[in-house]
């Protein structure tokens, strides 16, 4: 069991690695919705399937392809790779990854994890929906709100342009 | 595959002893492995002669439409066509671009191929008969649908070609946009069955209302409204015309596939057709009752009969409207996509909870609740349909 848990690992950190380690963006990208992919698979380990469809879902299905749109829209060509790293901005790249793992360390070790060897709870779609209306009402409301104001955003975004009156013809 | 009971019929365990009969002598943990072995060699064995046969009637049907004949030189009736088309594909030459992305250009059919083949292994073809038999079933499958959109993203890019690329993201545009009616319409089967398994979901259509009418989700107002935006969204997942623009023979050269050659072309042919079968399929046990027979006198046909039936019905569907519509164009499908289908579908789930909140109306009441849910649909639907086609229809069609 650990051995698989141990395969999963090793193929999540390491697309990780060598997908900030490409030159090519869309390479990376590509090998990093194979970490995402990792990480839906460790879910699926750890007995919770819904977790890990819906990380599929939403991350290979639509992150993934946000950012390669961002990619193809923001780059001249497809030869058009990451600049030669300097001093400057790998000292920079040390001090973010640092803190963020600072926070994320500290926010570890902070939670009480304990260890409950009974069977994992029947999570059915009808108690998840309960879970998500009732205690956690508040932040499903909130990413509701979140997302609507993005949507909105993104809409505002592209209708800038003044109506084509040829649009709509036949 | 879980055990027979030993109450259903023979037809309906005969696939089951078969397969018991053959790895009935194993010792346990190998038999398990070798019924799942089987049961993979099955579906890729008869997935594969009905993708065979489906391009032949496809061909077939469409000649008899535009009144000419389709192909009848190979075997009785053109019946060894597919195997001749098998033959041309595998002996053509592979022409690789020289610029492209070497492996990702040979990645791209073969993981699109994979996603669209793992899309079978929860659909339930008969009583007994649903491969794995998960939870989240529902949720897997289009987990897995949603995957393919990077095998074509892929394919595009890799070709190193302009037009590759630009029809790469003409399809994803159509893929994204459709994939949110096709799963709105999906959420009041969920909300009516209280479950995201496939099997539990075919499970909740038994019985019939007054003895007749089988209780199947199409035959609720919010089914039949979810089962039309489903099979429209179904029909542009699936690239099938008159959504079929990422491979428009007649105006693009042939899309993200410009750069596919011999087998790996085959491999997306395959890979469209194998999506299509399987949201059919979907579209069966979401809609149609699965594997259950319309009748009760009609039981005695087994179950996985009656899925196959269904089946068949829903892809001649594909193939008639195929013959039907003309191409959309790109602004056009993306109009009806995120204006007409999405509002809607929201309304349908607004309805679906109407539904379920009415369930104890009786006598006159009930009346009332169809009418009711039924306006709730058909009001924006007429509404939505006025306002879109305002200034563009009725056209007036002048022939040269």
């Amino acid at each position: 069991m650990n051995a698989v848990l141990a395969v999963i690992a090793l193929v999540t950190v390491a697309s990780a690695a060598v997908a900030l380690s490409r030159r090519n963006l869309l390479h990376s990208i590509l090998i990093l919705a194979g970490s995402w992919a990792g990480v839906a698979v460790f879910y699926f380990w750890a007995g919770s399937q819904f977790l890990a469809f819906a990380q599929v879902l939403v991350y290979l299905g639509a992150i993934s392809m946000a950012a390669l749109f961002a990619v193809l829209l923001t780059r001249h060509s497809r030869d058009d790779v990451a600049g030669a790293s300097s001093h400057q901005r790998a000292v920079y790249a040390i001090l973010t990854g640092i803190a963020v793992a600072a926070v994320l360390l500290a926010a570890v070790a902070r939670t009480p994890l304990t260890v409950r060897p009974s069977a994992p709870p029947p999570l059915s779609v009808r108690e998840l929906g309960y879970t998500l209306m009732g205690s956690h009402a508040a932040a499903l409301l909130v990413v509701g709100v979140l997302l609507t104001v993005a949507l909105i955003g993104a809409v505002v975004l592209a209708a800038g342009d003044p109506p084509d009156p040829k649009e709509g013809e036949p | 595959m879980s055990a027979a009971a030993h109450t259903d019929s023979f037809l309906e365990r005969a696939p089951l002893l078969a397969r018991d009969f053959i790895t009935g002598r194993l010792p346990e943990p190998a038999r398990w492995t070798a019924n799942t072995l089987i049961t993979i060699a099955l579906l890729l064995a008869a997935f594969g002669l009905l993708f065979a046969f489906l391009t032949l009637a496809e061909r077939k049907i469409l000649g008899r439409v535009q009144n000419r004949p389709g192909p009848n030189r190979t075997g009785w009736f053109g019946l060894l066509q597919p195997f001749a088309d098998g033959v041309k594909m595998l002996t053509k030459e592979d022409l690789v671009p020289r610029a492209s992305d070497q492996v990702l250009h040979y990645l791209a059919p073969v993981a699109l191929l994979s996603l669209s083949i793992i899309t079978f292994a929860v659909i339930p073809y008969g009583r007994h008969m649903v491969p794995v038999d998960l939870d989240a079933g529902v949720l897997y499958f289009f987990a897995a649908g949603s995957a393919t959109e990077l095998s074509i993203f892929m394919a595009g890019w890799a070709s190193h070609n302009k037009y590759a690329l630009l029809a790469a993201m003409r399809a994803l545009a159509q893929l994204i946009s459709y994939e949110l009616p096709l799963l709105l319409s999906v959420v009041p089967v969920v909300l009516a069955a209280g479950t995201l398994s496939t099997s539990g979901i075919v499970d909740a259509q038994h019985g019939w209302a007054w003895g007749v009418v089988p209780r199947w989700n199409v035959f609720t107002p919010w089914g039949a409204a979810g089962f039309a935006i489903f099979f429209v969204s179904s029909l542009a997942e699936s690239n099938r015309s008159p959504f079929d623009l990422p491979e428009a023979e007649s105006e693009l050269i042939a899309g993200h596939l410009t750069e596919y050659s011999g087998f790996k072309y085959a491999l997306f042919f395959m890979a469209e057709y194998f999506g299509m079968c399987a949201l059919s399929g979907m579209g069966v046990t979401l809609f149609l009752g699965g594997w259950r027979s319309p009748l009760a006198a009609l039981e005695f046909i087994p179950s996985y009969g009656w899925f196959t039936l269904k089946l068949l019905a829903l892809l001649g569907c594909f193939i008639w409207i195929r013959a039907t519509l003309p191409r959309l164009r790109i602004d056009q499908l993306t109009r009806l996509a995120w204006k007409f289908l999405v509002p809607l579908a929201l309304v349908n789930l607004g309805m679906a909870a109407f539904w379920a909140l009415s369930a104890g109306w009786a006598g006159p009441l009930q009346l009332a609740r169809w009418a009711v849910a039924l306006a709730i649909v058909a009001v924006p639907f007429l509404l939505l349909g006025r306002r879109l086609s305002r200034g563009v229809a009725p056209r007036t069609y002048r022939y040269a």
